[in-house]
Formats: C-alpha cells, sequence, structure tokens
C-alpha cells in the first residue's frame, strides 16, 4: 500500500510542476519573444513562412545587413517622437505619486487613529468608489470639462489620476498605520505635541516601508492606465500607454508596425526593472489587506 | 489594478475613543483625500446621471417661403447657426427624462416587446437581442465576467500549490515572471498577445499550419475572437490569484496538515479538506477583486481591434465618446449609469456579507 501511495504522491507531483512550468512558459514566452523581435524587421518579426526566421534575422541580415537592427526603436523614438510621450509619462507619473501618497498618508493616519464611526463609512464610500470602472467616470468628466476649458492639460489628468488612485492607497496605508502601535503618537502628544506634530515627528519618520509599498501601486496605476489618459489628454500630452495604441492605428497602414512593438518594449522595459528590485514590495502589497484576514 | 486593497476582510481597528482622535483634526487630515474623492468620483457619478437624463438639441429649422416664376414654394432648412448658438448656451441639451434608457441603443423595451412577438422561440429571442447593441455588449461582458473569474481562480489555486512544492530557490524567480503579465499595462500586454496570434505572427501561423487550413483567423471569427479575449483576461489576471493564494497557503498550519497526514489523508485529500477551506476568505477576496475588474473589461478589446466581434459595456460608452466632433454624451452617460447599476448588482452579496461582519465584530 505504501508503495501505491508513493508512486500517487509523484504523479500528483509531476502533474503540478508540469503546470507550473507549463504556465511560467505562457507567461514569459509572449514578452521573450516580443522583446527578440523588436530587433528585427517586420519580416521577421511577422515570419509566417518559417518561424525560425524570428530567432536568426535571416531578413534582418539582408534587410540590414546585421542579425539585428534599431530600426523600429528610431522609428519609435525619433521619427514618431515617442520620447515625448516617455516625458509626459514621466510628469504625470511622478505628480501623481507624490500627491497620492501624501493625500493618503494624512486620510490613512486619521482613519487608523480615529474610533469613530464614521471612519468606517469613509472606508466602505472608499470600497464603492474603487468598484466604479474609470471609464463611467471618464464620461462624467468629458463634458464638464471641456466646458471650463480644462480638457486636455497634463495637470487636469494628474488631479483625476490621483483621485481614482484615492480608495486603494487609503485601504493600503491604513491598514499599514494600524500596524504601527499607537501609543507611539499618544505618548508624544502626552509630552505636548499637537496631533499634527506628534504625526510629523513620530510617525512620518516610520513609516517609509508601508508607503513606499503604496506608492509602488500608485506609480503601476497611473503608469499603466489607458481609460483616462486616452480619453482626457490632448495629442501632445500624451502618455506612452495610449501613444502605443493610437499607434497601433496609424503606423499599421504606414506598414511600420516595427515601430509600434519597439514602444512597446520601451514601455515595458522600466516595469521590469522596477518588479526585479520591488518584487517582495509587490508581493506584500497584493496581499497586504487579504492574507491578514 | 488590483489587490492591496484590504477589503471587505480586513479587520477594522476600531478602538476604544479613550484616545481616539478628534472630529476637527480628522476633519482637517481626511480633508484632502475625501475632497478629491468627491470631486473625482462622487460628482462625475452625479454629473453622469445628470447627463443620462438629457439629449442633443434638435437643429433649429426655419420656415422660409421662396417664390419664383412657378409660384411659392416652402422651404425647410437647417440654422446653423442658431443651431450652433443653442448647442453652446445650453451644453447639457434638452431633457429628456429616462427615455435616452430605454431608447434603441439601450434597454430598447420597445424593440424587446416586438423581438418577443416575433419571435418562434428561444433561439430566435436570443438572436432577435443579440442584434441589439446594448444587449450584445451586455451578453459579452458577462460571459467574459464568468468565464475568466472561475479559470482564473483555479488555476491560479492550481499554480500556487504546484509553486508552493518547488524547492525555495526557484519559487522567487516563479513569482517574479508571474508579475510580468499581471503588471504590464493591460493595453501593452494584449497588444503583444494580439502579434502573436496574428496570422502572422508565431502562434496564429503555427495553428493555422497545424489545422491546415491558412484563413484560420481570429480578426475572420466572432467565437475565435471572444476565445482569445478569455485567454488573454486569464494569462492577465492569473498571477493575482496566484499570489495571493500563494501568501495563503503559507499561512496554513503546519500542525493541521501533519494531523491530516497521520489520520492517512492523502495529499489530494488534505488539499481539499484543509487547504481549501483555510484559503476560504482568501478565495471571497480574490472573487470580488476580479468581478469588479472583469466587469470593467476593456483594454483588450481595443488592442485586439474586436470591434467587429465583440463589445463590452465600457467599449461601447468609449465609441459614444469618440463620436467624430459631436460625442454623444447622452448615450454614454445612460450606459454608464446603467454600467455602474451592473456593478452594484454584481457586489451587492459581498457587500452585505462585509455589512454583517462588520455587527458581529462590533457586537
Amino acid at each position: 500500500m505504501a508503495t501505491k501511495a508513493e508512486t500517487r504522491l509523484t504523479t500528483l507531483k509531476a502533474v503540478s510542476y508540469a503546470l507550473v512550468i507549463a504556465w511560467l512558459i505562457i507567461a514569459a514566452f509572449p514578452f521573450l519573444w516580443t522583446v527578440w523581435g523588436s530587433f528585427k524587421v517586420q519580416g521577421d518579426f511577422f515570419s509566417k513562412a518559417d518561424w525560425t526566421n524570428a530567432i536568426y534575422g535571416i531578413l534582418t541580415t539582408r534587410e540590414t545587413g546585421g542579425a539585428f537592427t534599431l530600426k523600429g526603436y528610431y522609428g519609435a523614438w525619433i521619427q514618431e517622437e515617442f520620447w515625448r510621450n516617455v516625458f509626459n509619462t514621466m510628469v504625470i507619473v511622478f505628480f501623481t505619486v507624490c500627491i497620492s501618497l501624501t493625500f493618503g498618508t494624512l486620510g490613512g493616519y486619521a482613519l487608523a487613529r480615529s474610533g469613530f464611526r464614521y471612519a468606517f463609512w469613509v472606508l466602505m464610500a472608499a470600497l464603492a468608489f474603487r468598484a466604479m470602472p474609470h471609464i463611467t467616470l471618464v464620461s462624467g468628466y468629458m463634458l464638464p470639462f471641456f466646458e471650463w476649458n480644462i480638457w486636455g492639460l497634463k495637470a487636469t489628468t494628474v488631479i483625476v489620476l490621483v483621485a481614482i488612485n484615492q480608495p486603494f492607497t487609503l485601504w493600503m496605508l491604513h491598514s499599514f498605520f494600524l500596524n504601527i502601535p499607537k501609543d507611539m503618537d499618544e505618548s508624544a502628544m502626552v509630552d505636548g505635541c499637537t496631533r499634527f506634530q506628534a504625526f510629523w515627528n513620530v510617525i512620518v519618520p516610520v513609516m517609509w516601508p508601508g508607503v513606499i509599498t503604496t506608492g509602488l501601486f500608485s506609480f503601476l496605476l497611473a503608469y499603466n492606465d489607458y481609460a483616462v489618459t486616452s480619453m482626457l489628454l490632448s495629442k501632445p500630452n500624451e502618455t506612452m500607454v495610449p501613444a502605443v495604441a493610437s499607434f497601433l492605428g496609424s503606423v499599421q497602414v504606414q506598414g511600420n508596425i516595427m515601430f509600434a512593438v519597439a514602444a512597446v518594449v520601451s514601455a515595458t522595459a522600466p516595469l521590469f526593472v522596477l518588479i526585479l528590485f520591488f518584487q517582495r514590495q509587490i508581493v506584500s502589497g497584493l496581499t497586504a489587506g487579504a492574507v491578514k484576514g | 489594478m488590483k489587490g492591496a486593497l484590504g477589503g471587505p476582510l480586513q479587520p477594522i481597528g476600531f478602538h476604544d475613543g479613550a484616545h481616539a482622535m478628534k472630529h476637527r483634526t480628522f476633519f482637517w487630515f481626511i480633508l484632502p483625500t475625501l475632497s478629491a474623492m468627491i470631486l473625482f468620483i462622487a460628482l462625475p457619478i452625479v454629473s453622469v446621471f445628470i447627463q443620462s437624463l438629457f439629449v442633443q438639441h434638435e437643429q433649429v429649422l426655419v420656415v422660409s417661403e421662396s417664390c419664383g416664376p412657378f409660384g411659392c414654394v416652402e422651404e425647410t432648412q437647417v440654422d446653423t447657426e442658431a443651431t450652433a448658438k443653442l448647442r453652446e448656451e445650453q451644453p447639457l441639451g434638452r431633457f429628456n427624462g429616462l427615455a435616452t434608457y430605454f431608447d434603441r441603443s439601450h434597454l430598447a423595451s420597445a424593440e424587446i416587446a416586438e423581438v418577443w412577438h416575433a419571435s418562434t422561440g428561444l433561439s430566435s429571442f436570443i438572436d432577435g437581442i443579440m442584434d441589439l447593441k446594448f444587449y450584445k455588449a451586455l451578453v459579452f461582458t458577462l460571459t467574459y465576467t464568468f468565464v475568466v473569474t472561475p479559470l482564473v481562480l483555479i488555476f491560479g489555486l492550481a499554480v500556487a500549490v504546484g509553486v508552493n512544492n518547488l524547492p525555495k530557490a526557484f519559487r522567487g524567480v516563479a513569482i517574479f515572471i508571474s508579475l510580468l503579465p499581471f503588471l504590464v499595462a493591460t493595453i501593452v500586454g494584449s497588444m503583444i498577445l494580439s502579434w502573436m496570434v496574428d496570422g502572422e505572427g508565431i502562434i496564429g501561423a503555427t495553428l493555422q499550419n497545424i489545422f491546415n487550413d491558412p484563413s484560420l483567423s481570429i480578426k475572420a471569427s466572432t467565437p475565435l475572437m471572444w476565445i482569445m479575449l478569455m485567454v488573454y483576461g486569464v494569462w492577465h489576471t492569473l498571477p493575482f490569484a496566484f499570489i495571493t493564494f500563494y501568501a495563503g497557503l503559507q499561512t496554513v498550519p503546519k500542525d493541521t496538515l501533519e494531523a491530516a497526514r497521520v489520520d492517512g489523508a492523502n495529499k489530494w485529500q488534505t488539499m481539499i479538506n484543509v487547504v481549501v477551506p483555510h484559503l476560504m476568505p482568501l478565495v471571497s477576496f480574490v472573487t470580488l477583486m476580479l468581478l469588479m475588474d472583469n466587469f470593467r473589461v476593456f483594454e483588450p478589446l481595443v488592442s485586439f481591434q474586436a470591434e467587429a466581434h465583440a463589445q463590452s459595456l465600457s467599449t461601447f460608452i468609449v465609441s459614444d465618446l469618440r463620436e467624430a466632433g459631436n460625442p454623444l454624451y447622452a448615450s454614454a452617460s445612460a450606459t454608464s449609469m446603467l454600467t455602474i447599476l451592473g456593478v452594484v448588482i454584481l457586489l451587492t452579496p459581498v457587500l452585505i456579507r462585509t455589512w454583517r461582519d462588520f455587527n458581529a465584530k462590533a457586537h
């Protein structure tokens, strides 16, 4: 019997290993393929005749003389001025993250330290707001923003992204501040500090791990957003993600699809680095609320 | 973006009011975040509701009599200037009540009645409904939500268990790789996949070879497009379920597992009877997040250029807002309100449970 159970265990294990390996290939392959292919010409990236062309770059060698080419990147960054979108993204993401963390820290701290029932209602309202599809909010912004002539500006988008970010920043920082013992700030208040002084001098110095984790998610939200940025930014203010999407329409017609491929890889590379350095924080942030419950 | 939202499962730390923050202080601390949410989330919803009650002004018509050699003719012309002026003065348009909600491109009450009378059976009734724009989008959105969500839960759990069995050294790498499809922008991720399944891309071309059918293409087939969009949905959100469940697996009490083993349970039985019940609270958290996010599916349809085969409620709203030069605010707003109603219906069971839990904790 023991041997039978043993073999059953190993088959179960084999199945689970196979599943994990299959998943990892499915997860990674599209990225590897696209990064590799972005240094080829279109004939190789879409190599219907023989897929090995995409690996060895047969047509790329024939057309450009080398197995790798930067033509796609040149076309996207210089010809289509993708660097402008990169710059816009940096500005918008920077301000969104800073403002959202400032608002969220203050609010999250207050929610964690208030014992009154309205704090619960603020959190519930935030949860309901979190559930609102962004595109339905966008249809509420369009008409007023056009009327007030603030449509298309970077600042407008920053404020909108900050607001959309708040529910989730609040929840996360609220649960983080709950874990900071309240004796810390309260003893400072006994010593004569006001609430804000206690917050500033005692809490702020120890809150950075939570703020960094939350900041990563604010960053990702602003960086990856499409619904808001594609509808609320004028062409010159466009960020990377909507720019990549509009490339798709324009360059496909001109046969410059490799520009879009290069732009996609350029927009993904920073995320790759981010995960490399902050994997632990991202994982803990993803599960922070869930696992404690 | 999913996650991070402690959601209903997070114990809310309400403590005795002895040292609680004063109302006044609380007000100043919460003011920035609360005003941002009220101004840019709550008020826009109100604005959407108001917009949905109005429609654009009709064109101003002027009737003039022009007399020629063969007598006088009454002519009706569009007064462009007056129309533009009226539209500028009252950008909301004229009051229309709930009419937009029931018109042809939304709930289509009249058309439904017609289809009902004309239909000979259930299938012809369904066909008739699928010709209506709103229902088509609704059916796709619901199908997407209720296919992707369970698949992600099941595969996410399976991968989490598999990774948990891996030697420690490989787990970090597995998590790193898994995070990629989840954290990359939806539009970018779906674009990458759309190139691969393109008729000339690696997967698309390979499939054409396998099935020996050079016309095989997701761009040409509605069922294939739907399947592809859902495959994308699973690929994109599986990591979220996987990582949450994986973290949950770390907290399964070791002695319970040991006890199950001593009692003679095999791995599979332990899994079903010990591990899965332990993860149940996480399952409801992940389900809540997945329902919320799948119901707003939007970007993949843009990247896959799926408009000919699939529309979701979100793309329906966007296509109204993008209507060249003349955005259909009323129509977009009515769809938005109906979408919000859909979200509320989806989330009600979960919210009721949270409310009960909270009250149970409070008493």
